[in-house]
């Protein structure tokens, strides 16, 4: 008999399987899935793959156990993003996943990942929700969430006497959710909200229109309830239209160091933000920075690649605690071990991660410099307050996440 | 202080004058689209890439030449236009005996290509670009603070719409375009060459849009999807207009700009949607655009 094309699927199929069969002695297989190629690309993609490599490398180092790190592109689609995910852990061998900017992409993958007994290792993902009504025993949110950005630049500007607010909204569920958690801070600060203008996302390049409308109220702060480059156009057109030069603040509630190079010091200097990590915070975040920096092609640390990096870490470790056997058998074990032991990492110093799965971190509100106070490319924020890691996340009983109440 | 229909009058002036402007944007924009839709038949779905690419251009003959703005204004429009008569010759010329579908086709791939290049090139977040320092600075005008940059933004526009224009309708050469678009065979029979007219006529197109790109590099961010959001309001100011009508892109580019700074007054919410509600009603009432012959 002739051999059919059938015959060559099923064998190409079973060598895939005997494949598989044979990469589970191997090294412990991490996967990486990020925005590789969209709106996200520079805040994580590269950055957070290398911040989960150097993790693995240093591990490597310290302990002899092989670890292997893989990336995937989910282009902020949820079914790609599961499509991946479920090839990564059927197929591919993958034990934990990392990063997930993109929070609809991230409540995808943690319904696969706890559905499989796997882990997710959350760095990208900001949504307050992943820890909250649809949190999973086998996830963890270790760099920030929009309760972070919201308490750490509403409560902390509010105390420093800037307490009249104006919003520019992105006119979607993530604006709104900036806005409403920014202005729950500000209210509870004693601080007053004066208005806001949803403007069309993502359908608007020009905001001068809003930006006036925003100083007929007077406020003493405009809150940017948006992201990326209608950010970066807000802030632009603000400084053109001679905004800052008549006292008001511009707080930028989602904004990163990779925002501030892009926009350049001379337009983005004043400018208040909160972050979970910066470079050049301490001797070990400049420790780590260095040690990350080839791998990084010359951009800077961003906090998504310090999280994926004190993530990963954290991860090896309870996998070494618990024994790679163990590890592989059951993801929710390794979380639990993770939950149970204190995190240390170069990046973000001693820490723990919380029953919901939040790791608790401390949020710092940045500013932006000036030209002139600034001594490199990347020395672009100084620190102006700080909230304490407990204070900086949501209450426990205030997240609604079930397997908590039970 | 005096009010019209509740809201301060100083704001609501203030709110026409940004409409105007951004309206200089959507003429410009569109005028490009119109002259290539008028004597090519091709609908130039690249040309939010080509926006892109000048804004880009500009940025990347600061950084690594150290050519200044006005150096941009001038080489930009030439570089990005010579890659589009690249792009006709190679590629665009093969599809005019074919349906208009082709042409959008190709130039929406390519699009898409020269956007995706970009973002692999220089990320996703956008690079810097200053306003030049003779252009720094704000008119008080009572009502509002007006940028200078966005009033010589308006008279650019102005300038460059009305000597296209004056070019199409009142040149000997225009009337050698116009003419080879009724009937091409008869006009090479004249003697004139065809082919090279109409290349030279898509990197003219092209070069009206990158001189956009240039404009917007100091007051937007310049990011490779900077041209994709722009794009697709100037399609409806195009359809609006009348497809190929060169007047009909220039005032109906400047009013929908009002329109839509009015909006931004009463209705925020609504002001991306406000275009294209007119340009509904317009194709009802009016199928060939406002300007536009059936």
């Amino acid at each position: 008999m002739p051999l059919q094309r059938r015959d060559l699927l099923l064998a190409g199929a079973g060598m895939a399987v005997a494949g598989a069969a044979r990469a589970q002695p191997g090294p412990l297989r991490l996967g990486v899935l990020t925005d590789m190629s969209g709106p996200y690309r520079d805040l994580t993609g590269p950055s957070s793959f290398a911040g989960a490599r150097q993790a693995a490398e240093e591990f490597s180092a310290a302990t002899g156990m092989a670890v292997e790190v893989i990336v995937g592109d989910h282009q902020n689609r949820p079914d790609i993003g599961a499509n991946i995910a479920r090839q990564w852990f059927d197929r591919d061998g993958v034990e934990a996943v990392i990063d997930l900017p993109n929070s609809a992409v991230a409540l995808a993958v943690s319904g696969i990942a706890r559905e499989k007994n796997k882990v997710v290792l959350g760095s990208g993902v900001g949504s307050t929700v992943f820890t909250g009504a649809q949190c999973s025993p086998n996830s963890i949110q270790y760099t920030y969430d929009t309760y972070m950005l919201a308490k750490g630049t509403g409560d902390a500007m509010v105390r420093q006497g800037a307490d009249t607010w104006y919003f520019i909204t992105a006119d979607y569920a993530f604006g709104h959710a900036l806005q409403a958690d920014t202005s729950h801070f500000i209210e509870a600060a004693g601080g007053k909200v004066l208005g806001a203008a949803r403007y069309p996302f993502p359908a608007t390049t020009d905001f001068s229109s809003f930006l006036l409308g925003a100083m007929a109220t007077k406020p003493k702060v405009i809150g940017l309830a948006n992201a990326g480059a209608d950010l970066v156009n807000c802030i632009k057109q603000a400084r053109e239209f001679g905004l800052l030069r008549q006292g008001v603040k511009l707080a930028a509630l989602l904004m990163t160091v990779v925002d501030s190079i892009s926009l350049g010091l001379p337009e983005a200097q004043g400018l208040l933000m909160t972050e979970s990590f910066y470079w050049d915070l301490n001797d070990r975040t400049r420790a780590f920075s260095e040690r990350v920096r080839g791998k990084l092609q010359g951009r800077v640390t961003t906090a998504s690649c310090a999280g994926c990096y004190g993530a990963t870490l954290h991860y090896l470790k309870a996998v070494k605690d618990l024994g790679p056997a163990r590890a592989r058998a059951s993801g929710l074990e390794v979380v639990e071990r993770m939950k149970a032991m204190p995190t240390d990492d170069d990046a973000f110093g001693p820490g723990t991660i919380r029953a919901d799965g939040r790791k608790l971190t401390p949020g710092y509100l940045f500013q932006v410099k000036s030209p002139a106070e600034s001594r490199g490319p990347f020395d672009v924020h100084k620190l102006v307050a700080t909230t304490s890691a407990e204070a900086a996340a949501r209450p426990l009983a205030e997240g609604g996440c079930p397997f908590i109440r039970s | 202080m005096d009010d019209i229909f509740g809201i301060p009058a100083p704001l609501l002036f203030g709110q026409l004058l940004l409409g105007l402007i951004n309206g200089a944007f959507y003429a410009m924009m569109s005028l490009g689209l119109a002259v290539i839709f008028g004597l090519l038949n091709i609908i130039n779905f690249t040309h939010g890439a080509q926006f892109m690419m000048g804004a880009f251009a500009a940025w990347m003959l600061l950084e690594w030449a150290g050519l200044n703005y006005w150096w941009a204004l001038i080489l930009v429009p030439i570089i990005i236009g010579f890659t589009g008569v690249v792009m006709e010759r190679l590629m665009i010329s093969r599809l005019y005996k074919l349906d208009h579908l082709y042409g959008l086709l190709l130039t929406f791939g390519l699009g898409l290509i020269i956007e995706g290049v970009f973002r692999n090139q220089f990320g996703s977040s956008g690079l810097p670009y200053r306003i030049p320092a003779e252009l720094q600075g704000a008119w008080d005008l009572g009502f509002m603070f007006l940028p200078i940059y966005r009033g010589w933004v308006v008279i650019a526009a102005l300038i460059l719409c009305l000597t296209t224009w004056l070019l199409i309708e009142k040149t000997r050469l225009g009337a050698y375009l116009r003419a080879a678009t009724e009937n091409a065979p008869l006009v090479q029979a004249f003697g004139v060459n065809v082919p090279r007219m109409v290349t030279l006529t898509y990197g003219f197109g092209v070069a009206l849009a990158a001189i956009g790109g240039v404009l917007a590099a100091p007051i937007y961010s310049v990011n490779p999807q900077m041209g994709t959001n722009l794009i697709i309001v100037v399609f409806a100011v195009v359809v609006i207009g009348g497809m190929g009508s060169i007047l009909g892109s220039i005032i109906t580019g400047f009013g929908l700009g009002i329109v839509e700074g009015l909006t931004k007054v009463f209705y925020p919410e609504a002001s991306a949607t406000v275009i294209f509600v007119i340009m509904a009603i317009v194709l009802l009432a009016r199928p060939a655009g406002l300007f536009g012959r059936a």
